[in-house]
């Protein structure tokens, strides 16, 4: 009965629960980290603004998006996604998101960022009622952890005008 | 491995994987690493295996006294009656 294979599994088996255990407690640490991450996006351009051959509008800008979002980061962080998203209201849709760029960062060094750049994926209304709109430019992101629940919140700057003319 | 050396093998195992578990999860904390913490924890379940696993000689310290045969054989068994014929209508039933 209480052989060497006994034992050996005895034993396994209560260090792989124990260490279930720790996982759970790791990822219960994440709740004592109160993140306030920081982030300003400007609009350097609106590049060019026109209507599609099948009528809808459709934009190209460039914007500057500065971000800090190192107090995300904890021991139990893997990466951090972080999107920005268009947002603004139509008569049809209450709420239209448009992602317009995105980013993976791996380490808590890379998350004081700033950068310079178009849009990365193409801004298109479903319609043509983008002239004169106002918007908003919001910061999504998603913690990746290594163990246990994933975090996500965003931060909303608004104040953002679409010009009245194609162009 | 005798009785005692069963009981003492699987409360080493178990407290020696807690105090492990403890350790392992404040170093992590503290220095802020979720590798450092699977190291040590796997460190330790690794000197745990190397302990209580194999049948170390502390583990045989209260080996089983058994009876000696001379005080055996002085109360014999009761002897079966046999009976060669019984062995083989049983067998076929």
């Amino acid at each position: 009965m209480h052989s060497f294979g006994y034992r050996a599994n005895a034993l396994l088996t209560f260090a792989v629960t124990i260490l279930a255990i720790m996982c759970a407690l790791v990822s219960l640490s994440d709740n004592l980290n109160t993140p306030s991450p920081s982030a300003q996006i400007q609009v350097l351009n609106i590049n060019w603004f026109q209507k599609q051959p099948h009528g809808n509008d459709e934009v190209s800008l460039t914007m500057n998006i500065t971000a800090d979002l190192q107090s995300l980061f904890t021991w139990n962080t893997k990466q951090v996604f972080v999107f920005v998203a268009a947002e603004y209201e139509t008569a049809k849709n209450s709420l239209n998101q448009v992602s317009l760029w995105d980013a993976i960062i791996p380490a808590k060094e890379h998350a004081n960022f700033w950068i310079q750049t178009a849009n990365k994926y193409r801004f298109v209304d479903q319609g043509s009622g983008l002239r004169g709109k106002k918007f908003n430019l919001t910061l999504h992101w998603h913690v990746m952890p290594k163990t246990g629940k994933m975090f996500a919140d965003k931060l909303v700057m608004s104040g953002y005008r679409l010009p009245e003319e194609y162009r | 491995m005798d009785w005692q050396g069963q009981k003492l093998a699987e409360q080493l195992m178990q407290i020696m994987l807690l105090a492990f578990a403890v350790v392992a999860f404040a170093t992590g904390y503290v220095l802020g690493s979720f590798q450092m913490m699977v190291l040590v924890y796997a460190g330790g379940v690794l000197l745990t295996s190397l302990i209580t696993i194999p049948n170390w000689p502390w583990f045989n310290r209260h080996p089983l006294k058994w009876l000696d045969p001379l005080e055996a054989e002085k109360h014999p068994k009761p002897q079966q009656p046999t009976v060669s014929g019984s062995k083989k209508k049983s067998g076929k039933k």
